[in-house]
This record gives structure tokens, sequence and C-alpha cells, in this order.
């Protein structure tokens, strides 16, 4: 190795290279330690956020989606060339800790086999890096998929950002390849044992490029490289926290601290229990500094890869609202009221600068953004808490408000009468095969079947309910209802920020239900069984009725037909509040598949990907400002799966696909069917003149 | 500005089921909610407006027994700074003069620079802003829709003139003008500030607190008397186009052109 060339020895402007290196070191680390302390300030000024328990299950949860790169994959192209930058940032991460250590010894090198193999590994790994930043800059330039576009409501992009780090990235890599592929150049002319660089490899390349070059240029170029290797590693550092290349360091930390409860909501204020609520002067979000520390490491973490919005069936109608700018104009907030350089200002109040009302209303909390957020970023509950905000300003929707008076005193947002809430059952025909009865605590029933207001009080939705209460008869279930002494499960007055109303909603029912003794709850609503599930404390178990009948038809207590017409393909529609939020995917497509004959498709939008119909509870109340409805895209989802049925299993999704198939002119040629319904019509009953009666009445029911 | 909105609890239309008790004279009162007269609403709401523009304070005052002062704590979980109960014996059975004549009363005894009424009750006759302003010998204006505050003593008050035209009238202080709904949004009342309020202080008056004259107000004195009340049948000249929408579209069209709407 004699006559070997060593960066340690060579001089710059007078400097020698370990001493100037030493000095990009001290000044990019003190640079970089200043801005992240900076970009930590406002953090400090957030709301508290418990997230520091489970630690077990947060280290699965980096494992599997930060380590995993879990969600990347659901968009091939982008996921696969992400998940190569990242497997290579890691691997090259110990090699860039061993180059700037070399320009300070002669000796430090990676010793023996295993360094060997590492080497190789590293020097494919910077190529396959390089290939993919590359072909991520193509992508963007020249391709440019739709969903980085920017619509003029949100103000200006950052477009730039993306384009300037991927390239920074490509110089990196570049001046590493070039750095060792000199270097081996240089040892060929020298007849040394060149150091070998694996076949194909970008060094491998540029050494051969290199090998008629002077000794002198190959020098020049060796050190160079070195340089601007050093100079690109500490700029790119100090330049992340500026834009979307931030998320390189937060996102180990916003998966981390990521929310593990699904379905739930989170509390007003984290350590302030419902009855201290009283003493809280100011709920919800209504400046930046209301926000918590975590929602705001996730404006930080936000890629702007613009998957949620992607998903978000508001912005796919139309309406005012993108999950992704909610983040990207959060963080452009931070960084403009708290500056790397100068005072921080703060204050201002969110809803009317950076958020219009309507874009928080807008969203039904489908959850279909934090389905598919690589990042794990949260959105339901920023939402609610900016409603939250909202609400105790006294800003809502006049539409809202009514209802909202309703449920504060009636129990319902439709104003109904509370003694009319059994109503339903006492239909004379229905009377006649189906008996139900309301419980007075007496212990007769095991099981109670809670209905809620739209179940209850809407005459098309009533089907619904008896058809539940049929199966729940054929399965030989003793239940009840709780009739007047039932009030709304309040699960979307909670999401529409009425937190204490919800409360006082759920504190009534959890009485009602105690008192009912029952050890079991069935709800044909995803939104009552959410509520009851994750939202109410100390109640006998929940289930779904799709639940019960999968688990009754595999055991053989519900017999199901053949299939009424063979001709018909249904189109399972997941609800959000079973799918996403409950994860129960499987059991209603059994329970489909268990009906002898029955042709099912999917839809390409099923499953944890289902679109949401157009939100449910409050949100069929709210005239949102939007092109077209998403129940009407979602009928169309359903003709493209070349399905002619769909069911679902929420009265909601009921509604708003019904309402769907009306207004863009389907009737007759699509229709929409409760589970429970498509169910009931199938079961084998034992007495044929109760089941005659039955089908009389519901071809009534659905005509 | 010291402002007073006289307010008013009445059945909620929405969230009822109006029917008719056995004697025939009224509705049948069992299983009924009650809330604020709308109008009412949208009274307190532009003076809270006025206010957070110009400082002052907001009283709301009611006529009634101890049920009504339930809207006197809504309105102050709404941002008015005082509600005011009047509530005597004596008053029950009040026509609106005899309510305005109570109500004169309480204005007398403090100091108000503008008094709003909402435009009408829902039960109720559009009577006793008028009545009040009459007998304090204020200025009155009626069915305002826009209140804008001119310099000095004087306001600037617009109402809609049937055909949607718009008139604006100059009316010095203190003055009572009775508020349209839709002259603004009213802000939405959370359970969170209706539970707040419940702990507030609510005085309530009698006629001897107010130097009302019992003999001048209550079922005695009033000389307008509720007689009967019914759901009118149901008469000729509406027509209901029965069929499925096409049908019905179609009809429509037939008569539109019958009549001369369509050419």
């Amino acid at each position: 190795m004699e006559g070997m060339p060593v960066p340690a020895q060579a001089m710059f402007w007078g400097i020698s290279l370990p001493v100037l290196v030493v000095l990009i070191q001290l000044l990019g680390l003190v640079c970089f330690s200043y801005i992240v302390a900076r970009r930590v300030a406002p953090l400090v000024h957030g709301e508290r956020d418990f997230r520091l328990d489970r630690p077990l299950l947060r280290l699965q949860k980096v494992v599997q989606f930060w380590l995993g790169q879990w969600k990347h994959p659901r968009y091939r192209v982008a996921g696969t060339l992400h998940l190569c930058i990242f497997a290579g940032f890691l691997i090259l991460a110990t090699r860039a800790f061993y180059l700037l250590i070399f320009g300070l010894s002669d000796d430090f090198a990676a010793a023996g086999a295993m360094g060997r193999v590492y080497d190789v590994v590293a020097d494919y790994a910077a190529t396959i890096v390089f290939l993919a930043v590359s072909a991520a800059a193509i992508r963007r330039v020249v391709f440019k998929p739709a969903r980085y576009a920017v619509p003029e409501r949100y103000g200006k992009g950052h477009p730039v950002d993306a384009i300037f780090l991927l390239a920074l990235i490509a110089l990196l890599m570049f001046s590493e390849s070039l750095f060792e592929a000199s270097r081996a150049a240089i040892q060929v002319q020298q007849e040394v044992t060149s150091e070998f660089l694996p076949v194909l490899s970008m060094g491998w390349v540029l050494k051969d490029i290199l090998g008629s070059a002077s000794l002198s240029t190959l020098w020049k170029l060796h050190l160079g490289a070195y340089l601007v290797d050093v100079l690109t590693f500490y700029f790119l550092l100090c330049y992340r926290p500026f834009g979307i290349q931030f998320h390189v360091e937060t996102s180990l930390f916003n998966v981390y601290f990521a929310k593990l409860d699904r379905g739930t909501v989170k509390p007003v204020r984290w350590g302030v229990s419902d009855q201290q609520l009283d003493q809280v002067k100011s709920f919800g979000v209504k400046t930046f500094e209301d926000f918590t520390w975590k929602h705001m490491l996730d404006f930080y973490s936000c890629a702007d890869c613009g998957r949620c919005s992607d998903n978000c069936p508001a912005n796919a109608v139309g309406r005012p609202l993108s999950p992704r700018f909610l983040s990207i104009k959060a963080r452009d907030y931070a960084f403009q009221h708290y500056p790397v350089f100068g005072s921080s200002g703060n204050g201002q109040t969110l809803i009317g600068n950076v958020y219009s009302e309507d874009e928080v209303w807008s969203c039904t909390t489908c959850g279909a953004c934090e389905e598919e957020c690589p990042l794990l970023i949260e959105y339901i509950d920023k939402i609610v808490d900016l409603r939250r905000g909202m609400v105790d300003d006294g800003n809502v929707p006049k539409s809202i408000q009514k209802a909202l008076k309703a449920l504060e005193s009636r129990g319902n947002p439709y104003g109904k009468l509370e003694k009319k809430k059994a109503d339903w059952t006492k239909d004379k025909e229905f009377q006649q095969t189906c008996n139900v009865s309301v419980l007075n605590g007496d212990g007769a029933a095991e099981t109670l079947y809670f209905v809620d207001s739209i179940t209850s009080y809407d005459d098309r939705i009533q089907a619904i309910g008896k058809a539940t209460a049929r199966i729940l008869t054929a399965s030989g279930e003793k239940f009840g209802i709780l009739g007047a002494a039932e009030k709304d499960s309040g699960h979307d007055v909670r999401r529409f920020g009425e937190e204490m109303l919800f409360q006082a909603l759920r504190d009534h029912n959890t009485d009602a239900i105690k008192e009912s003794g029952v050890q079991r709850i069935v709800t044909s609503d995803p939104h009552a069984y959410n509520a009851l599930k994750h939202d109410y404390k100390d109640l006998p178990p929940v289930e779904h009725i799709s639940q019960v009948i999968a688990r009754q038809v595999k055991s053989g207590k519900l017999k199901l037909n053949h299939v009424e017409n063979g001709n018909n393909v249904y189109a399972y529609h997941d609800p959000c509040y079973l799918g996403r939020h409950n994860q129960i995917y499987d059991d209603p497509r059994d329970v489909l598949d268990a009906i002898p004959g029955l042709k099912r498709v999917e839809m390409s939008r099923c499953r944890d990907r289902s679109f949401c119909c157009g939100g449910g509870g409050l949100m069929l109340f709210y005239e949102p400002q939007e092109n077209e409805r998403m129940g009407v895209k979602r009928v169309q989802m359903a003709v493209e799966a070349g399905a002619n049925v769909i069911v679902t299993a929420c009265p909601f999704c009921m509604v708003n696909i019904e309402d769907a198939i009306k207004v863009s002119g389907m009737e007759g040629k699509m229709a929409a069917i409760d589970l429970a319904e498509l169910v009931d019509r199938h079961i084998v009953r034992q007495s044929p003149h109760a089941a005659e009666k039955e089908n009389e009445l519901l071809t009534h029911a659905s005509a | 500005m010291e402002i007073l909105v006289c307010a008013r609890r009445v059945p909620d239309t929405s969230e009822n089921e109006i029917q008719l008790n056995g004697k025939g004279n009224d509705i049948e009162r069992d299983d009924l909610v009650y809330s604020i007269n709308e109008a009412d609403n949208y009274a307190v709401e532009e003076a809270l407006q006025i206010v957070a523009k110009s400082g002052g304070n907001v009283t709301v005052v009611t006529v009634g027994t101890d049920e009504d002062e339930e809207i006197l704590r809504r309105e102050l979980a709404m941002g008015a700074n005082h509600g005011v109960l009047l509530s005597d014996d004596a008053f029950s059975g009040s026509d609106g003069k005899g309510i305005a004549t109570v109500l004169k009363g309480f204005v007398q005894k403090g100091k108000y620079d503008l008094i709003l009424t909402g435009v009408q009750a829902e039960d109720g006759g559009a009577q006793v802003g008028g009545m009040l302003a009459a007998m304090l010998d204020y200025p009155f204006a009626s069915l305002v829709n826009s209140i804008e505050i001119t310099d000095g003593r004087k306001l600037k008050v617009g109402r809609e003139i049937e055909g949607g035209n718009k008139e604006m009238n100059e009316i010095d202080l203190p003055c009572v003008l009775s508020i349209q709904t839709g002259i603004n949004e009213p802000r939405y009342v959370g359970m969170r500030g209706i539970r707040q309020a419940a702990s507030l202080e609510v005085p309530t008056y009698g006629a001897a607190d107010l130097g009302v004259d019992k003999a001048s107000v209550g079922e005695a004195a009033a000389k307008v008397k509720c007689d009967d009340y019914f759901v009118p049948a149901l008469g000729k000249g509406a027509e209901i186009l029965q069929g499925t929408s096409e049908e019905i579209a179609d009809k429509l069209i037939e008569l539109m052109k019958a009549k001369g709407g369509l050419q």
C-alpha cells in the first residue's frame, strides 16, 4: 500500500483535510442541533399527549411500519422506489460514519471478511439508491402522478423540495462512488492491489471510465469527491428540517409514538378526567398551540406523498378538504410562526386563517387517509379537535345545530318523541312474526338489541331493525330493546365535537343498559357498535349483527336457503366503522358466501380501501359543498365491478347508497340491501306460514 | 351600549308533535319540549355582536314562571351578561298589553340604550314590542333585518319590504326594535356552556319589585282572550300530483303549459 495517497495528508487552502473535515463536521452538527432545537420549540408549547405506554407494541409498530415499510407497497411503483431508497439509506448510514472518520485517520477501515462483504453490499446499495432517486425524479418531472398536483385553493405546493432532495441524495451517492472508483483507478495505475469494486456497481462503472485519466487528475477527483461527499452530507442534514425531507429524521419517532387504539377519539385534554372537564377553560384546537405535540410531529413528518388525499372520499367528490393539506398548511404555519431565525409568534386562530369551516366539517371520519399513511399520521383526532374548538366558540352550521338541539332535548337528532322509539316493533304484520319486548330489568333477556336513532325512527331503516329482530329470534336469542330509555349512542355527536352532549348521552345509555341487566349487546349499526365498543366503558360485550350471523351460520343454528334470484351479482360495501375502524371484513363476506348460489364480486376499492358512502350520524344533516355525492361514486364503482346489488351492513350506508341510486337514475338497474335484510329473506324457517308472511312483508318494505 | 333583549319560551315546533287538548282551546302540553322563541334567539345574537363591536352589556329578560328560567340560562351560556326572570302570580294570563306593562316596569328600573324583541313569538301575535315602545314613548322599528351603529345616539336599521326590496331607517336611541330571523347566524350553545351557566344567578322580580299595578296585568286585565284553537280544515286549491317521478314531471309540465307558465 506504499505510495498510496491518503485523504488525511491532503491540504485545502492551507488547511489539512482532517482539520477541514472536523471544522465542517462541527459546523454541520452545531447548525443541525440549532435548527432541530428551533423545530422542537412549538412541540414544547403543544398540548400534552400520552404516548409512552405499551413500549413493546410500539416497537412492534416500528419494526412493521418503519423498518418494514409495511404500507409502502400499497402504491406499487412509488412504494418500491421508496423501499430501495430507505433500505439503501440504512446500509449506507454505517458507511457514512466510516467515510467521515476516514478523513481523520489513515488506518480506519472495515476489517476482515465481514467488512468486505459489507463493502460490497454498500456499493450496491449506493448504486440502487442512485438509480431509485433518479427514477423517482423522472417520475415526478416527466410522468407527474396526479396525486402530487396542488389544487389552487390549497396555495402553492412544494414541488422543488422533492426534486432538490432527490438531487442531493443522488449527488451524495455519486460522490461516494466516485471516491471509491478514483481510489481504485489510482491503485490500478500504481499497480498495487486494487480494492474490489462489485460488478455493475456505480463505482465499478466509474472506475472503468476513469481508467485513462492521469494520476494527478484521479488524485484531485478522489479528494474532491470526498469533500463533496462530506459537504453534501452535512448540507442535507441541515436542509432536511426545512421541508418534507424532515421525515427522514422524524419518521422513526412518528411511528413509535403513533396512535395504538383504532376506533377511539382522543380525550379533550390528555390527563383530564371527564369529571374535571368543567374546569377546562377552552375545548379543542383553536390555535396551533392547542394541537398536541404528537400532532405537531405529524405535521413535520408528512412527506407530501398525497396517498391520504388520493383515498379521501371528501377530496374525491370535490369537498374543500384534502388531508394532505391539513398537514402541509399546518407545517407551513409552524415554519412561518416558529422560524429557525427570528422570534416566534403565536396565537392566531386557525379557523378562517389556515383552515376554513367547511374544510373541517367536510370530513366523514371514514379513516381512509389514516389507513393509507405510511408514516401513521393521524387525521380524525385533529378534525375532531378542530370541531371541538368550533363547537366551543358556537361556530356550528345551522343544520347541525338543529340536530344537536334535538339530541339534547329528545335524545335523537330528528326531534322525535322518546315514547315513540319502540313504535317500529308495534307494526301489526311484524308483530305476528316477531315479538320484540322492551326490557324492564327483570333479567328475562340476556341480550340487548341496541337499535339507535335512525333504525328506530326512519321509515326505510326500520326494515333493518325488523330483519335484525327476526334473525335474533331465529337464532334463539332471548333479547329485548330499551325503547324510550335508549337515547342516541352519540357516536357522531362526539365526532362532531360536541363532547359534553356526547357524555350526557353516554352516561344515560350506560345507566339504562346496566339497569336492563343484560349480558350481551347486539347492534345492527356500525356507528353504535363503534361507540359502545370504544367510546363507552364497562359495558357487557358488544357485537355487530354480522358477527352474530356469521357465528350462527357456522354453528349451524341459522340455515340459509338457496339465493332467491340467481341472476343477481352482489358486491359487499364495507361500512367504515365496521371495516377500517373495527377490522370486521370477513364475517359479512362469509355470511354472503354461506347463501348457496349467491354470486359475489369485489369492488376495486374494498376492505381497508373501502370508499365512504357519504358519512353517517350527523353527517346526514350537513350540507356540504361538493361536485357530486360520495354515494354516486360508490354506485359507479359497483357498476364497474359488474354488480347489480350492493350489500351493506350499516343504516347510514343504506340511506346514502339508496339516495345515490335514485339521483344517478340507476333505479331498476342497481339495488341496495342490508346484510341483515338479505339474510332474513334466506333463513330456513320451521313454519312455512310465517315465512310466507315475512316474504310478503319484505317485498312490501323494499318496494 | 346597554342592551335589553325580551325573550320568551315556546314549545319547539320542530321537536314536538302538536296536538289539541280535549277542550280544544289549547295544545296538549304534556311531553312537549320547549326552547327560546327562534326570533328572540336571533335578537340575543344581534345584541352580542353589537356589544362585541362597541362594548356594553346584554341583559335577557322574560316574563314567566320558574320553568322559563331555562331559556335565560341558555342565553347566558350564549354570552349574555345578565338574565332576569319577571315572575308573579299576578302576571299569569296576561295578554300582549299585560306583558308589555310588566316589561315596561323592568325597563324603567334600569338604563338601556337599546331594547330588542323577536319579531314575534311562535305562539304569539307580534304585539309586545310595539306596545312596549309606545308605553315607554320610545321610537320603534319592526321587522329589522340589519343594524348598523352610526355615530352618537343613532342607529341605521334595515327591513325587508314585500317584494324583496330593502328600506333603511335612521332611528334615535333609546329605541325598541323587533328583530327578524335571518339577521345573523346565531351561535351554537353547547352542553358545556349550559352546564356552566347552571350555577349563575338569575334574579327574579315580582310586581312589587317592578312597581307594576297588579290590576293592570294578568288574566283579569286581559282584554284579548284566546277563544278557540284548531287545525284548519284542508281547503281546496292545492293539487297533489301522484304517480312515478316521470309521470309527476309530465303532469307538471302539462299543467304549467295549460296555465301559461311554459310557452
